[in-house]
């Protein structure tokens, strides 16, 4: 099946940007030379950080998992060679602030052994829960950039039906080409991973989009589908515009549909995953490899070869520059991603991580200055999620977070778009990330407010009981104390008592001397003395009891 | 006339006993005011506003008694916060109170000091203190407010206030700097 008679959707803005893409798309990949040391952070993708599961001195073959989590939203680690863990420390990850990650150094024993891996015979044998398991074991994340575990993308829960699986190789930043390239070179790959994820998600349908500035790739997969000899997949060719590889964007192109604010593509029955994460996704299933490298392009200006290299995770990332040849004697500035969306990192010394598509090497530019906003209206032309960034950027600026989310704030997808074509050099999406930054902070300092706020009541609360039955046994011991002051009383009672009871026992023994009288008053008498003497021994027995 | 004012005091009895029902019925126990404000201080419990507990404050800023800029743990956006709520105009932050930290502090226990006395957690208005009579002690650190009312008590000097450490999932994109313009990778 294939694409020529489809009928495709247009969204709102956009940009036609130069593609850059020929520089580095044309080169078969390069496999980089193992590094003798990696560097293995345990935060790679987005949610909770992996824990290392190896100690320093442990030998690890090549796949093994060193690092693990049973947070949902996490992923494992494992070893991409044979080698031994020669330190477990924080240390910088590629990030923008360079925050710390725990980081698994493992030195490299050149054997490139690999563990026993599990291949998966047939998987439409398989339960679609074994496969998103096998999915979440193998480490597999979004490799489009985004890093999110595949596994949950690929569990949509009882509710929903999933219609459409998109496969997403619109590839539509300039320069990157690493899903060209893989597209090209492992097609087969990447149908065997369409269905798979097709298998698992009970898909009725699946599409895999490509932009059609990449008829090369577009015709390898075309080849690979007709050697298989299945028709199950449908091609199709979208025209090149930014960010047509956007998820919601490619949505509106292939179906017309659009996703709701805040809501999911889950939402419309579509899932939509990476080119690349399908082909890593056929490797965990069908010979039980786990993600331990990829594909990725080292291209820009200051790069002599600009090409596509497969490099294990972990190796620093100037070994990929050198790989490629760095042009010398300029000041560059290295960027992670693409131009639009891509983040600049300070030091080349940072590793490889999983979800590094593309590595920039540009020459420094002197940055502009920002000018006040004109309210020329470009950005929002522009702009593909149909916001108002204007708007976003005033209220982001002022701080107004409120009324910044009224604008949809979380709607907007960072593509770059509207601070591209601003005419007064305002960095709109630092503005944005910033204030989507603040609003999470704030949520989660409420959180723990509320949190703090149950504890100290609860706190209040236990201590007023303690202190209610403190002054419940004060009461009681003041009321004991009481009644033993009134015992004085009892004595005199008690006293009268017996001697009633003496006087009844004199009575009875001059009664007994005279034999006559004794006999009917004998029982009497002496249940008479009994209950005479009850009242005051009972009010001795409960104080007693009391004290 | 007459079945005018007969229909309108008929209609003023009826609301009038609809409404004292109503009032009856739906009773909210706890002042709702009280409670919005309560629901912006940041419950760190630790009094720097002179009163024990942010609830307290919350009831003395509802009866007018105390003024909305006394809370240093809320800084600037609480002060805000409480501004909008209650309509008036927002001031800087009292000094008597206290000043604005710079970032976010944890206490730790130095275990190796501590005599087990529990007098941080008898301190602690959040129970985050960990311990027992002449046990080591320890503080959950989610848990912990930054209040510092446990340093005080602690007879060896052994709890120490430090600074949250920043992970990915808690960092946040600082403030565009304006001259800086345009990120150099969006150019
Ligand atoms: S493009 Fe720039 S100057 Fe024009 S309205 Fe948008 S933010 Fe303002
Ligand atoms: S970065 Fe956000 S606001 Fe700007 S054009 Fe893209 S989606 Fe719109
Ligand atoms: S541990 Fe100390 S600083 Fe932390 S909340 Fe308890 S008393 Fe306050």
């Amino acid at each position: 099946m294939n694409s020529v008679n489809r009928k495709l959707w247009k969204y709102n803005g956009g940009l036609h940007l130069e593609d850059h893409k020929t520089c580095s798309n044309q080169m078969e990949s390069r496999e980089l030379p193992m590094p003798k040391r990696l560097t293995i952070p345990m935060q790679q993708h987005i949610g909770e950080a992996a824990h290392p599961i190896v100690k320093v001195g442990d030998k690890v073959l090549k796949g093994e998992m060193i690092a693990e989590s049973s947070a949902r939203v996490s992923a494992p680690i494992h070893a991409p060679t044979s080698g031994t863990i020669v330190e477990i420390a924080p240390m910088p990850m590629p990030h923008p602030a360079a925050l710390d990650a725990v980081t698994i150094i493992l030195e490299s024993d050149g054997l490139d052994q690999w563990c026993e891996l599990h291949p998966i015979e047939n998987y439409r044998h398989v339960s679609s829960d074994e496969l998103r398991d096998r999915i979440r074991d193998a480490g597999i994340v979004g490799l489009g950039g985004a890093g999110f575990p595949s596994y949950i993308k690929l569990d949509p829960g009882q509710h929903f039906a999933i219609e459409t699986l998109i496969l997403n190789g619109a590839e539509c930043e300039p320069y990157i080409t690493c899903d060209d390239r893989l597209m090209r070179e492992r097609p087969e790959a990447i149908l065997d991973g369409a269905r798979i994820m097709r298998h698992a998600l009970h898909a009725k349908r699946c599409i895999i989009a490509i932009e059609d500035n990449k008829p090369e790739a577009f015709a390898a997969l075309e080849r690979a589908q007709s050697q298989s000899g299945q028709a199950d997949i449908e091609l199709v060719l979208v025209p090149t515009l930014y960010p047509t590889g956007g998820e919601r964007q490619l949505i509106k192109v292939l179906t017309g549909k659009e996703v709701p604010s805040q809501g999911r593509t889950l939402d419309i029955g579509i899932i939509s995953h990476n080119v690349t994460t399908a082909a890593t996704i056929a490797d965990a299933v069908i010979d039980g490899i786990p993600l331990i490298n990829r594909m990725i392009t080292v291209t820009g200006e200051s790069i002599t070869t600009p090409q596509n290299i497969r490099a294990p995770i972990g190796a620093p990332i100037e070994a990929l520059l050198d790989f490629a040849g760095r042009e010398n004697g300029v000041e560059t500035q290295l960027v992670m991603g693409g131009p639009m969306m891509g983040i600049s990192l300070n030091s080349a010394s940072l590793p490889v991580i999983k979800t590094s598509n593309c590595f920039m090497l540009q020459p420094k530019q002197p940055t502009v200055p920002e000018s006040p906003c004109i309210r020329c209206g470009e950005c929002a032309v522009v702009c593909p999620a149909e916001l108002l960034p204007q708007q976003l950027y005033w209220h982001s600026r002022a701080r107004e977070f409120e009324k910044v989310q009224d604008y949809n704030l979380f709607d907007c997808i960072e593509c770059g778009c509207c601070s591209y074509v601003c005419p007064s050099n305002i960095p709109l999406v630092h503005y944005y990330r910033f204030a989507k930054t603040e609003v999470w902070a704030q949520e989660r300092e409420k959180e723990a407010a509320n949190i703090a706020r149950m504890r100290h009541e609860h706190r209040q609360a236990r201590q007023e009981k303690a202190e209610l039955e403190k002054q419940e046994r004060m009461r009681k011991k003041k009321a004991a104390l009481k009644d033993k002051e009134k015992g004085g009383t009892d004595d005199a009672a008690k006293k009268a008592a017996i001697k009633a009871a003496m006087d009844r026992a004199k009575a009875k023994r001059e009664a007994n001397q005279n034999p006559e009288a004794a006999a009917p008053t004998d029982v009497p008498s002496q249940e008479a003395a009994a209950t005479e003497t009850q009242p005051a021994t009972i009010p001795e027995s409960t104080s007693k009891s009391e004290s | 006339m007459f079945t005018a004012t007969i229909t309108l005091s008929l209609l003023a009895i009826i609301f009038g006993l609809i409404l004292g029902y109503a009032a009856i019925r739906f009773k909210i126990d706890s002042d709702p005011v009280v409670d919005q404000i309560d629901a912006i201080l940041p419950q760190t419990q630790c009094g720097q506003c002179s009163y024990p507990g942010c609830r307290p404050y919350a009831e003395a800023i509802s009866s007018g008694e105390a003024d909305i800029n006394r809370c240093p743990p809320g800084g600037e956006s609480t002060i805000q916060a409480l501004a909008d709520l209650l309509g008036v105009d927002a001031k800087p932050l009292d000094p008597e109170a206290g000043e604005v930290k710079p970032e976010k502090l944890v206490a730790v226990i130095d275990e190796q000091t501590c005599i087990g006395c529990t007098l941080c957690i008898q301190a602690c208005p959040v129970d985050a203190i960990l311990g027992a009579a002449k046990q080591m002690h320890t503080i959950i650190g989610p848990e912990c407010t930054g209040c510092e009312l446990c340093l005080p008590p602690c007879p060896v000097d052994c709890i120490l206030m430090v600074p949250v450490k920043t992970d990915a999932n808690h960092w946040k994109w600082p403030f565009p700097n304006p001259d800086a313009g345009l990120h150099e990778a969006q150019r």
